[in-house]
């Protein structure tokens, strides 16, 4: 039944949708008055050109990697979780408890525990959501819609107390102890007085993303789990006859996202900032949406796709510095990502569909 | 709290909830059609930004309403041919909504006038001005009813009132017109009305047109009316608070009505702590107030306080072989 080759769904529609988002986004750059192909060469230049920005871009795919999956995991099981803002959010905090409160003896450890209190926080955070989803039949996508706003909040409300350093008017909490300062590419690829990636904030969680990316594609297609997970998302009425309880799938599935969008926050939270502050995600749970919707779900194409929009991040971020286009570019390219891989799919997938029938019947 | 600062608050109340009230509206006008809309947010800020700029360049505020609206009906129509005709998820649609906008605004903004990201100040004619209802002045001595008249009911912009009146006419339209009954009937039953020889698609296009000159109405009233000139972000949110009423009102327009008052209340009463302290006696957290429309919208989701059911084909795409 299949019109198309696998290349074809896998490759070529993905390619031409971001042609046309690459195309749109040329055009508002024309509009506002500025050379898209000398934007382009600063983004390249400015995100590729040396080792440090490719620091910043492989920190910013980091991020992306993680809430692309948890946004993944959940399309599997045909839910959409929007939460994964949140779900950073409350994963950070999971972080900024452990490497406060937990006197580490050294980093590898420091690390390990992070990683699981990230992980609970945003999986708990994710609960509540799926809960309702499997029981009382509340739909998942405004339920995490409303969860980010409450995780926001109640950082705000921590970080203004309970959290805050005592005399100080920042509300963020105290730096973390040094020992439990991650390793970052600046500390790791030195070799012999050349340092590259200085000053860069890419850290050893980039190989925790790619682990996980490793993973969650075992969980998904060589486990029963994700077996059961992808079946519910096929069809939830044949899962249920073949015995797989949907409560138990919609539960674990959003506990498995929830937990993969907190652990972003080990990234941005313990590698880089060092203590917990405001606005720590910066919307990075929601280019998750973009990320997967690009990856077409698959561990693979998210971390291709991250490294993408961690090059968007990074390039946006120069072109912000060097000329007059701001940041908010990248939120627009953003935008028309998801616009024409996620919700404008048919408009690409027909007409290819047409074509390939044609020349099946030609050769017929 | 005594009577004059009740009446600040009430008149508040109907200030923050009316961009609410709009939104919420137009949400009702594409859910009850059984279109998704997570993009109120989106063309909230489309249409505040649109508003703004226009009214600031030609001065005319009525000409900044048409543009905020059309900015908003743009981003309708994005919305329509997405999940419309090329039966997109209109989930993700809405996000991508949602994105545009916020990253549009901002950069065109800046293109436009170099002010990081805002638009000048409107003053005079560019903004919805407070009208005076009649008598205000005369009766406004009288005891009890004169301050209520002069405070609360009178002094508003035309949008507040153009709002209000929205309440019983969505209702007329819905309950009492063949095209309400319509358009209830595309978004429970869209096959039927497929039968019935009626167009879905054209209905469905109807509802979200009507739903972007709502919401583009409630973007234009934030900037040119509730405050004086467009600033990255002025929606805040709204557009989701405008669901959560949309959910919490159970898709009915009076309830609706009560909703948005209600978290327009909340709203009101987070911006005056100290009204707060007065009357309960302890600190309520100014967070607690902002995240507690969304509370209950979960906590009426949970179903805890009736369900909530929504439009029965809501969110799926009209498949006509099917």
């Amino acid at each position: 039944m299949d019109v198309m080759p696998k290349w074809a769904d896998v490759i070529l529609i993905p390619l031409i949708s971001i042609l046309l988002a690459a195309m749109l986004s040329a055009l508002v750059i024309l509009a506002i008055g500025e050379s898209p192909w000398a934007a382009l060469k600063l983004m390249v230049d400015g995100a590729l050109g040396s080792t440090y920005g490719w620091g910043y871009t492989l920190y910013y795919a980091t991020n992306f990697i993680f809430t692309g999956l948890a946004v993944s995991v959940a399309f599997h099981a045909r839910l959409f979780n929007i939460g994964g803002e949140g779900q950073a959010v409350l994963g950070g905090l999971g972080v900024a408890l452990a490497c406060l409160y937990i006197p580490w003896p050294h980093w590898s450890l420091a690390l390990i525990g992070a990683c699981l209190m990230a992980a609970a926080f945003g999986a708990a955070w994710a609960a509540i959501p799926a809960f309702l989803q499997a029981k009382r039949g509340s739909h998942i996508v405004i339920t995490t819609i409303m969860f980010n706003f409450i995780a926001a909040a109640l950082l705000n409300y921590l970080l203004i107390g309970a959290l805050k350093v005592p005399g100080s008017m920042e509300p963020a909490t105290a730096t973390f102890p040094p020992a439990t300062h991650l390793p970052s590419f600046q500390d790791m690829f030195n070799f012999g007085g050349t340092t590259f990636f200085r000053g860069a904030p890419a850290n050893v969680t980039f190989f925790v993303a790619v682990a996980a990316c490793v993973a969650i594609w075992a969980l998904i297609w060589r486990t029963r789990l994700g077996y059961e997970l992808r079946s519910f998302g096929h069809s939830e009425s044949a899962a249920k006859y073949a015995g797989i309880s949907p409560t138990k799938i919609i539960m674990v599935t959003m506990l498995v996202s929830g937990g993969l969008a907190g652990m972003m926050a080990i990234n941005n939270v313990q590698g880089e900032a060092e203590r917990l502050v405001l606005n720590a995600v910066e919307g990075a749970g929601f280019i998750g949406i973009a990320v997967a919707l690009m990856g077409r779900s698959h561990p693979f194409g998210v971390l291709l796709a991250a490294l993408l929009f961690g090059f968007l991040y990074q390039g946006g971020a120069e072109l912000a510095l060097w000329t007059s286009i701001p940041r908010e570019l990248i939120i627009v390219i953003q935008a028309l990502v998801i616009l024409f891989t996620g919700a404008l799919d048919n408009m690409v997938r027909m007409p290819l569909e047409r074509l390939f029938l044609a020349m099946r019947r030609a050769k017929q | 709290m005594d009577f004059a600062t009740l009446l600040q608050m009430l008149d508040a109340t109907l200030r923050l909830a009316t961009p609410l009230l709009l939104a919420c509206l137009a949400g009702l006008f594409s859910e009850r059609a059984g279109i998704f809309d997570i993009g109120l947010e989106g063309k909230m800020l489309a249409a505040a930004f649109m508003s703004a700029a226009i009214a600031a360049v030609t001065g005319d505020v009525w000409l900044g309403l048409l543009a905020g609206i059309g900015a908003s009906l743009v981003l309708s129509a994005i919305h329509g041919v997405a999940s419309i005709t090329f039966r997109g998820n209109q989930l993700i649609s809405g996000v991508a909504i949602n994105f545009l906008a916020a990253g549009l605004t901002v950069v065109v903004a800046q293109s436009w006038f170099r002010q990081g990201g805002r638009t000048p100040q409107l003053s005079g004619d560019g903004r919805f001005n407070p009208i005076t209802l009649p008598f205000a002045d005369a009766i406004r001595d009288v005891p009890v009813i004169g301050p209520i008249y002069f405070e609360l009911i009178s002094g508003h912009t035309i949008l507040v009132y153009l709002a209000l009146a929205m309440v019983p006419l969505t209702w007329w339209i819905l309950y009492r017109t063949r095209f309400g009954l319509r358009l209830r009937a595309v978004g429970e039953n869209p096959a039927a009305v497929d039968t019935a020889g009626v167009s879905v698609v054209g209905l469905r296009f109807a509802a979200i047109g009507i739903c972007g000159v709502l919401v583009g109405i409630a973007g234009a009233y934030l900037a040119t009316a509730l405050q004086a000139g467009f600033v990255k972000d002025m929606s805040a949110g709204r557009g989701y608070i405008a669901l959560a009423a949309l959910i919490f009102a159970k898709w009915r327009p009076w309830y609706a009505l009560y909703a948005c008052l209600l978290f327009g209340f909340l709203q009101a009463l987070s911006l005056r702590p100290d009204i707060i302290t007065g009357v309960i006696g302890f600190r309520v957290n100014g967070q607690f107030l902002d995240v507690l429309p969304y509370i209950l919208t979960v906590i009426i989701l949970a179903g805890f306080v009736g369900k909530a059911i929504p439009p029965r084909a809501g969110g799926q795409p009209y498949v006509k072989e099917r």
